[in-house]
Formats: structure tokens, C-alpha cells, sequence
């Protein structure tokens, strides 16, 4: 039984994310690109190429243990300034030992984007980046299972890009209806999809 | 006449020896439209694969194009058994961003508010789950508590499910009269009923057959599926955010963890009984320990409206409120970028929020939904089982399958 009850004080957990973030950039010094904090919280933006080795090292280094791999989302850059790129995926890394919390940030090019995948480190990345792929078109390198999730299969756009409209492209009006005299109508656009 | 040709099929199904079913999406037991495509031999199931997405509704989209507090409709429309934790965890992400501290009482009736939505809650996880194995009683009785919490809610937000209560920086109000009354009285008498409840189940020989040693999960397995809450407790892993990293002044009240060994169907229907009691623990510390003074922040941060009568006897008020309303003028979210993680009744609720310091709407809302994480460990915890063991297990996972697809 592990118990993981005993709130941190902040400059305790503050002092703990430089910690992290020294030894990253130590072992990793060349990959860890920034490092922000902002309200309390730490990201790093770091390689592409070394972010599964990040991740394990953060998972298995004694000192750190962040063996909760809270989230992986994106974020799509496209109407923020971004010398990097122009996806964003963003993983939250929590250690239950030392009560913390540390993001890495992983910038990727508008074209073919592309990222090692966490599954072979946590059972829980295999979901939430067949999320990220279904909704961002990124790419997940060694997935085992890289398939739609939420969107339907034979669908071709990524709808949570900032250049896909609220609206949806064709999903609506892309269905024949049927009028109440009992017309077939194929090809129309209803009025609420444009 | 001739006969015609005699045609050879091949069949697909050939090299499959197994039955292939389709759970749901229409079933019963799904609790909402989850398919699950499942192998197999016999009665046992071989392999299960869950398919979702049929409730899809594009809320993250939809917060990227409605304000911080429009967004809080939408919101609670995805963990709708629970929708004030929803409301509060938004909020507080905002309120992050923003950088912000609201009033002590409006954190506390939050934590009041946040309690009675997880009794509410585990309540229609214990209903719907002694239903699906078998145990009518337990569900209507679990309903009628339910019920009263409802009419609590309903008190309170004026809606029973859909409440969009808070707002960013404060509450959409106080507390109405009689409220502390009536919550204080459904705390009273609560534990007795729940024990009623549980005089049904917990020493039932049925239902310990039926969840005693089903759907296991060891505690390094629920930790790298990121299982979060009651699922995690009942494994060994006791954390709790309410705990580990207060929000909403958590620290101030007196309540335990209460964990499983076993990791199994039976210990996480056992934690969730238990949460219960120490909720309404919490409500009552809370409501007892109110304090007094305003819910909102105060008007120097301008992030919350002003109050009516100021709107109309002040230029500077009424200014400000009418700019607080117009879609391009108002608080900007700051840029910036926050995750706010949350102890929802399912398990870790995170909203990340970036902001792009140029409009109201955030950039990014991502929902970190515990159901979605929760969800995927379910093929690991029915493989090699029966199918009646599966309508266990998803019902201890409880999902909620609007949060699930957001």
C-alpha cells in the first residue's frame, strides 16, 4: 500500500521542479530548450527527438518519480507566435512522492508532425494519443494501436486545428434528407451548416 | 434446364473459431452509448475492444469560441451526474490564469456544493450498479436520496442537472435562505440511510459473489493506466488531490481517505460508500464553519459583475458592466497556460487552459476527463473473465459517457 496524502508547501515543491528541471537539462543538455514558470507551474520545452528518454528518466530517476503521467494534449499554434513550430504536444507529469507537477512541451513541424509515443512507458498514453492524432493529426511513432477515437473513421479532417471551422466541414449537410411529402434531397446544405 | 454453376464461398468467419459480440451501444448496462466489440470462447470473453466517440460533441472545440463564463455551460453537460465539480474545476482554472483569490466563502460553499455532488454522484454509481447485477431495491432507494440532493441543487443553481453555477471570481450567488437548514438535514439523516443501502449489499452472498475478486487491477497496473480516484484508491494507491494538493481550502476540514487492497469490483464499490460518509462529513464541517462576507472578488480585479444596485446608481459600475458583456471589450485572459488538476467523484478532473492574452475565449480548454482514462483500463480488467463480470466492472468504473466523448 502506498499512501500519497501529505500536502507540499509551495516553495518545497517550487524548489523540486528546479531540481527536476536541473537534472533534465544536466542529462539531457543539449534537448531542454526553455523553461517557464508560470503561476507556480514548470514547462519545459523540449527535443522532439529525446522526449521518450525525458519521460523515462522522469519516471525512474529516484529523485524525481513522476510516475503519474497525468495528461497528453496538443495545442495548435497557429495563431500564436511559435519559433518552434506549429503543434504543441503538451504532457503533465505528476510524482506522487514529492507532490509536484512538471509539463513538457514538444514542438512539432505544420508538416508531418511526428512524435515518439509513451505507450511502451504508460498504458494510459495509448488513449489520450489516439486522441491527440484523432483531433491534431499528429503522428505517434511506435503506437501500437494508432486509430480514430472519438471522430468516425472515415473521416479526413483534424477538427480541433485552429483552421477547421466550428461548424464542422461537411460532416452536417453531407447527409441526404428526406422532406415530409417524401422527396430524397442528396445534395443540399441545410441551413445551420454553412 | 441446367443447373447452375455450383459457387464455392469462402467464408470470413472461417478463420475465427470465437463468437464475436457487440456490446451495446444500445445496452442496458452501458450506462450511455458505449459499443464494445468482444471475442469470445464460450461465456468467457477473449478479448474486448471498447469503441466511443457516439457522444462526441466537440465541447473543447466550443471552448475555444465561448468566454471563461459561458464555457461553464457546457461544462457540466459532461459529467452530468456531478456538474457543480465540473463548474468549480473550470473555474478555478480561470481563476488560475487570472490569477486570483476568491473569498473564503465562496470557497466554502464550493466545497459544500463539490460534496453533496459526489454523494449525488457515487449515489447513481451505486444504484445503477447494484441494477445492473441484479438488486432493484438498492437503485430506487439510492434514487431517493438522490433526489433530495436535487432538490438541494435545485435550491441553490435553480437547475437540477444543468447548474452553471459558479462564475468566474465568485459564485452566480449566495446561498438562499434555509439552505444551510436543509443541507444540514440531508447530512443528518444520510448516514442512516446509506446504511440501509449498504444493510442490503455489502455481507449480500450474492453481490460478493457477483464483485469479490472480479475485475482486479494491481496497484502498478492502475498507476500506469492512470487511473485516478476511487478506481486508484481501491487498488492501494491512496491519493487524493483533495489531500495531496488542496484546492478550495480543503485543508481546512477534517475527512479520511478511505482505500482498498484488493483492487477488485467489491473494494471500489466499498471506497465509494465510504466517500459518501465522508462528504457529507465535509458538507456539515463546512456549512458549520461558514463564514461571512462577500462571494466574490472584490470589484478592483473587475472579473465579476457588479452588483445591480450599483450597476444603476454608479457611471463607473454600470461601465463596467456593460463592457464585461460585450463579446471584444472585458477582462482578456491573461496569455499564459495552467492546469489546474481537481478531485471530481470519478477521479483527476484537469482543465489546461492557454490563454493568448488578446480575447475572453481561451485558446486551448483541454478537460483532462477521468471516465476517458479510467475507461481504458477496462479491457484489461474483463479479458479472460465472463460477460456477466464485465457489466460489473463497467459499472464500478462508472462511467459517465458525455465526459467519456466530451
Amino acid at each position: 500500500m502506498e499512501v500519497y496524502l501529505t500536502p507540499r508547501p509551495k516553495e518545497e515543491i517550487t524548489e523540486h521542479q528546479m531540481m527536476a528541471a536541473g537534472r533534465l537539462r544536466a542529462r539531457f543538455p543539449e534537448a531542454v530548450f526553455g523553461e517557464t514558470q508560470f503561476r507556480g507551474e514548470m514547462t519545459l520545452v523540449v527535443n522532439v527527438e529525446a522526449i521518450f528518454e525525458m519521460a523515462k528518466f522522469l519516471r525512474d530517476t529516484p529523485e524525481l518519480l513522476y510516475r503519474h503521467l497525468a495528461d497528453i494534449t496538443c495545442v495548435d499554434h497557429l495563431h500564436l507566435e511559435s519559433p518552434f513550430g506549429r503543434f504543441a504536444v503538451v504532457d503533465h507529469f505528476y510524482s506522487f512522492k514529492f507532490g509536484d507537477r512538471i509539463r513538457l512541451k514538444v514542438f512539432l513541424p505544420d508538416k508531418d508532425p511526428c512524435i515518439e509515443s509513451l505507450v511502451a512507458l504508460w498504458q494510459t498514453a495509448n488513449w489520450l494519443e489516439r486522441e491527440v492524432y484523432d483531433m491534431f493529426g499528429v503522428i505517434f511513432r511506435n503506437h501500437p494501436d494508432l486509430r480514430r477515437i472519438l471522430m468516425p473513421e472515415d473521416s479526413v479532417d483534424f477538427p480541433l486545428r485552429k483552421d477547421y471551422p466550428l461548424t464542422g466541414r461537411g460532416e452536417r449537410e453531407s447527409f441526404p434528407y428526406v422532406t415530409r411529402d417524401g422527396r430524397i434531397i442528396e445534395d443540399t446544405r441545410s441551413s445551420r451548416a454553412r | 434446364m441446367t443447373m447452375p454453376e455450383k459457387q464455392t464461398i469462402d467464408l470470413p468467419v472461417a478463420a475465427f473459431r470465437g463468437m464475436l459480440l457487440n456490446f451495446g451501444p444500445q445496452h442496458p448496462a452501458t450506462h450511455g452509448t458505449l459499443r464494445i466489440k468482444m471475442e469470445l470462447d464460450g461465456e468467457v470473453i477473449i478479448k474486448a475492444t471498447p469503441y466511443i466517440g457516439f457522444l462526441h460533441s466537440g465541447f473543447e472545440k466550443l471552448g475555444e469560441h465561448l468566454d471563461f463564463n459561458q464555457y461553464v455551460t457546457v461544462v457540466d453537460r459532461m459529467n452530468y451526474m456531478s456538474p457543480l465539480c465540473n463548474d468549480i474545476a473550470w473555474h478555478l482554472a480561470v481563476e488560475k490564469l487570472f490569477d486570483i483569490e476568491v473569498p473564503k466563502r465562496c470557497r466554502y460553499i464550493r466545497v459544500v456544493l463539490a460534496e453533496l455532488s459526489r454523494i449525488a454522484d457515487h449515489l447513481v454509481f451505486l444504484g445503477a450498479h447494484a441494477l445492473d447485477l441484479g438488486a432493484f431495491t438498492a437503485f430506487l432507494w439510492g434514487f431517493r436520496e438522490r433526489e433530495k440532493l436535487y432538490d438541494i441543487f435545485e435550491m441553490i443553481t435553480g437547475g437540477r442537472m444543468t447548474t452553471s453555477f459558479t462564475r468566474a471570481g465568485g459564485l452566480w450567488a449566495d446561498m438562499p435562505r434555509g439552505f444551510e437548514e436543509k443541507a444540514l438535514d440531508f447530512c443528518e439523516q444520510f448516514p442512516y440511510r446509506l446504511q440501509e443501502i449498504e444493510n442490503l449489499l455489502t455481507r449480500n452472498r450474492i453481490w460478493i459473489d457477483r464483485t469479490k475478486g472480479i475485475g482486479v487491477i494491481s496497484a502498478a497496473e492502475a498507476v500506469s493506466y492512470g487511473l485516478t480516484g476511487p478506481c486508484l484508491r481501491a487498488s492501494g494507491v491512496v491519493w487524493d488531490i483533495r489531500k495531496a494538493e488542496p484546492y478550495c481550502s480543503y485543508e481546512d476540514f477534517e475527512f479520511e481517505i478511505p482505500y482498498g487492497e484488493n483492487g477488485d469490483v467489491y473494494d471500489r464499490y466499498l471506497v465509494r460508500l465510504e466517500e459518501m460518509r465522508q462528504s457529507a462529513r465535509i458538507t456539515e464541517q463546512a456549512i458549520r464553519k461558514m463564514p461571512s462576507g462577500p462571494v466574490d472578488v472584490d470589484q478592483s480585479k473587475k472579473i465579476r459583475l457588479p452588483s445591480k444596485q450599483k450597476v444603476y446608481t454608479e457611471m463607473e459600475s454600470l461601465i463596467h458592466h456593460f463592457e464585461f458583456i460585450m463579446p471584444d471589450r472585458g477582462p482578456k485572459l491573461p496569455a499564459g497556460e495552467v492546469y489546474v488538476p481537481t478531485e471530481s467523484p470519478n477521479g483527476e478532473l484537469g482543465y489546461y487552459i492557454v490563454g493568448d492574452g488578446k480575447s475572453k475565449n481561451a485558446y486551448r480548454a483541454r478537460t483532462r476527463p477521468p471516465s476517458f482514462v479510467n475507461y481504458q483500463a477496462f479491457s484489461k480488467m474483463v479479458e479472460g473473465r465472463f460477460i456477466a463480470d464485465a457489466v460489473a466492472v463497467l459499472g464500478s468504473l462508472n462511467i459517465i459517457a458525455a465526459e467519456l466523448d466530451r
